[in-house]
């Protein structure tokens, strides 16, 4: 491990992306993101790598397929409408199952929004995004430090599962600074060992080995659904089996039990403390995958809970997953606030207070 | 040490996100757990800028608040804005260059701060009105130690910057409260 420093969150997530291998970024600019790709044009070509500034989101995904279709460690990034822009191509990597890391630093929407923090892309980044039967990978990090090593473990899965990985954070943990250890780096894979990693990878088959394709287009319903049920499908559900992730705190006696990932989640961490200074115990499941949901933690809920709460800087949507995780066992309430406006610690513990009151 | 929320405002170019920074890397050097928060937007030159650090001994929940313990202020509009936001006991640093007001309250400490005059008499540079600011901060309010600044002026000024540092720290203690 290195040295602490005091970053910005989006030039750690550049940092982070550059030791973990990462080789290739396709930037366009927006807000709040932006130090990413400022940081990439400066700092990647130093470290071998190569940066572009491609001409639209679409063209900075699609660069990305080309990339990634040749073995490459890719990283793009972008924030909610520009990631909007970019569907298509996460339905095209998952189907060419090309392993693309993409970093959300999510504003305030619909449309083009405000450049304000929100969690306002879940269902876009939870629930494709694009067309088709596909999931991307989520992690939602919760500070500057966790965001670094949650980047490095997605190469990995990206590799691993031969999937588009998305980190999903807020323009606060993109914009704040904090301090960071920046793990070992992970050395760039050679040209000549791609071959052995990524057999499938477009790398040029010199006459020595059949040529592999890579291919997006299934005209034939059979053979689509034989790919779908039999490639994609294994995968998702190994996926769900082993890859969601959460952090649970005080549920053991606690009257309600917030759900809350990200920045949100450390602003509910104060109001809990509050709360128990007021004498109401209050307990905190935080999603570390969005992505697969972890639906299994919400077992570990104290059945003499009174109340589930999603707490989130949207209009009600991981609050679909909380209520499928809860099935009916506890009434599932919400606290948002949305359009760029952060929740404060004093109007979560208001709010909770008037939910247990209410009834 | 319990949470310490300081908030630094003042006109783009007065060197507010500096001194925000500088007490962050201050707190990081002491072993402190800090978040340092600017504001992002649709900011125009000339404009308003500030931040917002908060220096703990635990894990900070958020790194936005809606009350402070130290407020900073570099012009009237930050006085305007962020006064209602201090504390009743906490500490305000008024930026007398700009402001010529008193202030009209008596639950918290004001300290007053002529910076650039400061800066051009005591320190021969009124570029380090800032300094003179932070210096004030540190010696009056318990956020971090006073001493972290050399190691922060070593880390922030490198190369021909490096020729600044005496400058800077004589800034630091240029201040003498009335």
């Amino acid at each position: 491990m290195g040295e602490k420093k005091l970053m910005k969150g989006n030039e750690a997530f550049a940092l982070a992306a550059i030791k973990a291998g990462c080789r290739f970024y396709f930037g366009y600019p927006i807000t709040p993101q932006n130090e990413i790709p400022e940081y990439m044009s400066r700092e990647l070509a130093k470290a071998g790598g190569a940066f572009i500034q491609a001409e639209s989101e679409l063209a900075s995904i699609n660069m990305a397929y080309g990339a990634a279709a040749a073995g490459g460690r890719v990283l793009i990034s972008s924030s909610s409408p520009g990631i909007a822009l970019m569907q298509e191509g996460f339905s095209d990597l998952a189907v060419i199952q090309a392993p693309v890391v993409a970093i959300n630093v999510m504003r305030s929407g619909p449309g083009i929004g405000g450049i304000q923090p929100a969690q306002a892309d879940y269902f876009q980044v939870t629930r494709g995004g694009g067309n088709g039967d596909y999931h991307v990978i989520v992690y939602a990090p919760k500070s500057i430090q966790e965001a670094v090593e949650m980047i490095y473990k997605s190469f990995d899965i990206a590799d691993e599962y031969r999937n588009p990985v998305m980190i999903a954070v807020d323009g606060m943990l993109g914009q704040m600074m904090e301090p960071v250890v920046i793990p070992e780096a992970i050395p760039a894979m050679e040209e000549d060992e791609i071959g052995k990693y990524k057999p499938w990878a477009l790398t040029g088959h010199k006459n020595k080995r059949e040529h592999n394709t890579i291919n997006s287009v299934f005209l034939q319903q059979e053979v689509l659904e034989d790919f779908n049920l039999n490639v994609l499908a294994p995968k998702y559900q190994k996926a769900e089996a082993e890859l969601s992730e959460a952090e649970c705190i005080d549920l053991e006696g606690a009257e309600v039990v917030f759900v809350a990932y990200g920045s949100t989640s450390r602003v509910v961490l104060e109001a809990m403390g509050m709360l128990r200074e007021q004498g109401i115990r209050t307990g905190l499941i935080r999603p570390k995958t969005l992505w697969p949901f972890p639906y299994k933690v919400f077992d570990n809920i104290d059945p003499a809970t009174k109340h589930v709460v999603s707490v989130e800087l949207s209009m009600g949507q991981m609050i679909q997953d909380v209520k499928l995780a809860v099935n009916g066992r506890f009434p599932v309430g919400l606290i948002n606030r949305v359009g760029g406006i952060l929740l404060s610690p004093v109007e979560i513990a208001e709010k909770t207070k008037h939910l247990l009151e209410v009834k | 040490m319990s949470l310490k929320r300081i908030i630094v405002a003042g006109f783009g170019g007065q060197g507010v996100l500096l001194i925000g920074q500088m007490i962050a890397y201050a707190a990081m050097y002491g072993g402190k757990e800090v978040t340092w928060m600017p504001t992002y937007g649709p900011e125009m030159r000339g404009g308003t800028a500030n931040c917002t650090v908060c220096v703990s001994d635990d894990p900070i929940a958020s790194p936005v608040v809606a009350e402070c313990d130290v407020l900073v202020a570099m012009n009237g509009p930050s006085l305007e804005k962020f006064g209602p936001m201090l504390a009743p006991g906490g500490d305000l640093y008024i930026n007398t260059t700009v402001i010529k007001e008193k202030v009209d309250r008596d639950d918290v400490n004001v300290y007053y701060v002529d910076t650039t005059g400061i800066a051009e008499e005591v320190v021969g540079n009124g570029k380090t009105g800032n300094m003179v600011m932070l210096g004030a901060v540190l010696r009056k309010s318990d956020v971090v130690d006073i001493a972290m600044m050399d190691q922060v002026l070593e880390y922030k000024m490198t190369g021909k910057k490096a020729a600044l540092i005496p400058a800077n720290k004589k800034a630091l203690t240029a201040w003498e409260q009335e």
